[in-house]
């Protein structure tokens, strides 16, 4: 039987009109782009024009006046975000990176994707449940909001995230340097630490920086385990001031000098969180294993 | 094998390296064990009803999660109708059409985006956003939309919609970046193929490389859904934090992370911060969920052999 194939002939009508929907696509994908890209450049543009006007040399030396006064500034809230993303680091670092050893070096094929299976999960846990976890487990038992509760909340955040990095840089090492190990007689241990960690370092610590960029910003846990504070912390078991926080409480209280406070805090924030990914830029644009 | 007197180091390395590893595991339990102690005795109290109930007053200590649920999937939904098709476009001018020389500075851009801090995306809704869309875009939508129930009733500024907006923003660089990897798996095979039959750029983009990547999307928009339902700080400082269940997107609501923000430190009884614990268990049982089914769909994809993400 002959097909009727007169109709999947297109005219010429039929093809300018697929010529243009193309383009239209085209088009409509690129503003979707433009879309995309647009929120950033409003955010920093903001950020610096009402940032800019309010930072001066007392934002950044002075503590907080009381509530309604005009002046003073944050520097017990940057002190405090860098006290506590140190805190942090002492959990998330050590546990993460072990833990990607073991997935790179030593597990099962089947514990290992479990293992990585929970760590993405765990890494979509709302940062807000881990300030009622930690809230539980340190606030309540000791009877107060610490410094260390703020510390433990943001460690345990960082624990997947460095332990996938640290995982995905470990198996770019080349297996033979490892099997030179062993033909020398190294014991595994020192295999790993001298010669697979060393040769990866670059990506851990791209990994550990990216962490920390990401826990530098969170407010959510700190709210019930720091609970904040407008004067210096002489200890660590006192309530501390973190960045995130103090932006936060002024920036929904009522006075206009606490919001340009606010936005300038915002600025210092994003400035340190901005030199974390350039840091991670500069360390990943020369690495060996990607 | 070396002798049992240098072993022990290699063993204790192995298990330090296994006790880090096992954190994982043992931290859900713990998160989901510390969620479930606190809520008991609401759990006692209310029952499966607590979900369904929509009183929350803690004057006469009776409480209902099912503003706040209402709350955190309207807000979610608005914000996958907006994040979704934008980001799959972005993706696809980036795979499909940009010229190389532009690709890079463009993912940098997106890339900057996720770097932003969930506070300050809070600061700029209350202080620009906010006012912008209260005096223009809500306006516009209320006189060109305004025979939906969507979008009658006063306007305040602070909205569902105004949150659904926010969080739409936060997650665009996710699901940008986990499109581009899919729809960067697929075969150029595919594309040549459907090249060689004529068809043009979009054509090739829908039936070659859109309907085979597919699931590989739809996975995005779910782990894009995840960080949605649990965005936290940028939702309080937007949504205006009223328990309401209202038609209006431009009524003011609540979300499960933001109330537990708010009145965690101020919870009075015990039976009103058990509440708040089980508002808590309810987040974190549907992240997991929503994460578990994002992590499976694009696992699954990676290991079927159509090219490795990445």
């Amino acid at each position: 039987m002959q097909a009727d194939t007169s109709r999947y002939t297109p005219s010429a009508r039929q093809h300018a009109w697929r010529k243009f929907l193309s383009r239209a696509m085209a088009g409509l994908m690129f503003l979707c782009a433009v879309a995309v890209m647009a929120p950033i450049f409003l955010v920093l543009y903001f950020l610096i024009r009402e940032g800019a006007s309010a930072l001066d040399w007392n934002f950044l030396t002075q503590l907080p006046k009381p509530s309604g006064e005009v002046g003073g500034g944050m520097v017990n809230a940057i002190v405090g975000t860098f006290v506590l993303l140190a805190m942090a680091a002492c959990i998330g670092v050590p546990v993460g990176v072990m833990g990607g050893i073991y997935l790179a070096e030593y597990g099962s094929e089947r514990a290992n994707s479990w293992i990585r299976f929970l760590a993405d999960v765990l890494n979509g846990v709302p940062s807000i449940v881990w300030g009622m976890v930690v809230w539980g487990l340190l606030v309540v038992p000791f009877k107060g909001f610490s410094a260390y509760a703020g510390g433990v909340a943001l460690g345990l955040m960082m624990i997947p995230l460095v332990m996938r990095t640290t995982e995905e840089v470990l198996i770019l090492v080349p297996q033979g340097y490892r099997e030179a190990g062993l033909a020398l007689g190294i014991a595994r241990w020192k295999i790993i630490t001298v010669i697979v960690v060393k040769t990866a370092m670059k990506g851990i610590i791209t990994g550990i920086l990216i962490a920390t960029a990401r826990v530098a910003g969170e407010t959510a846990p700190l709210i019930f385990t720091v609970m904040g504070n407008n004067f210096w912390s002489h200890s660590l078991s006192e309530p501390i001031s973190a960045l995130p926080l103090q932006i936060f409480s002024y920036a929904i209280s009522p006075y206009d000098d606490w919001h340009r406070q606010a936005w300038a805090g915002a600025l210092v924030l994003m400035a340190l969180i901005l030199l974390l990914n350039v840091l991670v830029r500069i360390l990943s644009r020369d690495r060996k294993f990607t | 094998m070396l002798p049992a007197g240098i072993r022990w180091p290699d063993i204790s390395f192995r298990w330090l390296a296994l006790l880090a590893a096992i954190t994982i595991g043992v931290l859900i339990a713990l998160v989901g064990w510390e969620l479930y102690r606190g809520s008991r005795l609401a759990i006692g109290q209310f029952g499966p009803a607590f979900l369904v109930r929509s009183t929350w007053n803690p004057v006469t200590d009776q409480y209902g999660a099912w503003p706040f649920i209402y709350g955190t999937l309207v807000s979610s939904a608005i914000a996958l109708v907006i994040a979704v098709p934008l980001g799959v476009a972005t993706a696809l001018y980036l795979t499909e059409l940009a010229p190389i020389r532009i690709r890079q500075p463009v993912i940098m851009v997106v890339e900057m985006l996720a770097a932003v801090p969930s506070v300050i995306f809070g600061l700029w809704g209350i202080f620009v956003l906010i006012p912008w869309l209260r005096d223009h875009l809500f306006v516009w939508l209320k006189t060109t939309l305004g025979f939906l129930p969507l979008f009658q009733g006063p306007i305040y500024g602070v909205s569902m919609l105004a949150a659904g907006i926010v969080v739409a923003i936060m997650i665009l660089p996710i699901i940008t970046s986990v499109s581009r990897e899919i729809l960067r798996s697929v075969p150029n095979l595919q594309r040549e193929a459907a090249y060689a039959l004529g068809a043009t750029h979009w054509e090739v983009m829908r039936i070659a490389v859109l309907s085979y990547a597919k699931r590989g999307l739809f996975g995005a928009a779910v782990l894009g859904l995840g960080r949605a339902l649990g965005e936290t700080m940028a939702v309080t400082m937007v949504i205006g934090n009223r328990p309401e269940v209202s038609a209006s997107l431009f009524a003011p609501g609540y979300t499960l992370a933001s109330v537990i923000a708010n009145e965690f430190t101020e919870a009075t009884t015990d039976l009103y911060l058990s509440s708040l614990f089980e508002l808590g268990l309810v987040l974190l049982a549907v992240t997991i969920l929503v994460n578990a089914i994002a992590q499976l769909m694009l696992r699954s994809l990676a290991g079927s052999g159509t090219g490795k993400i990445n």
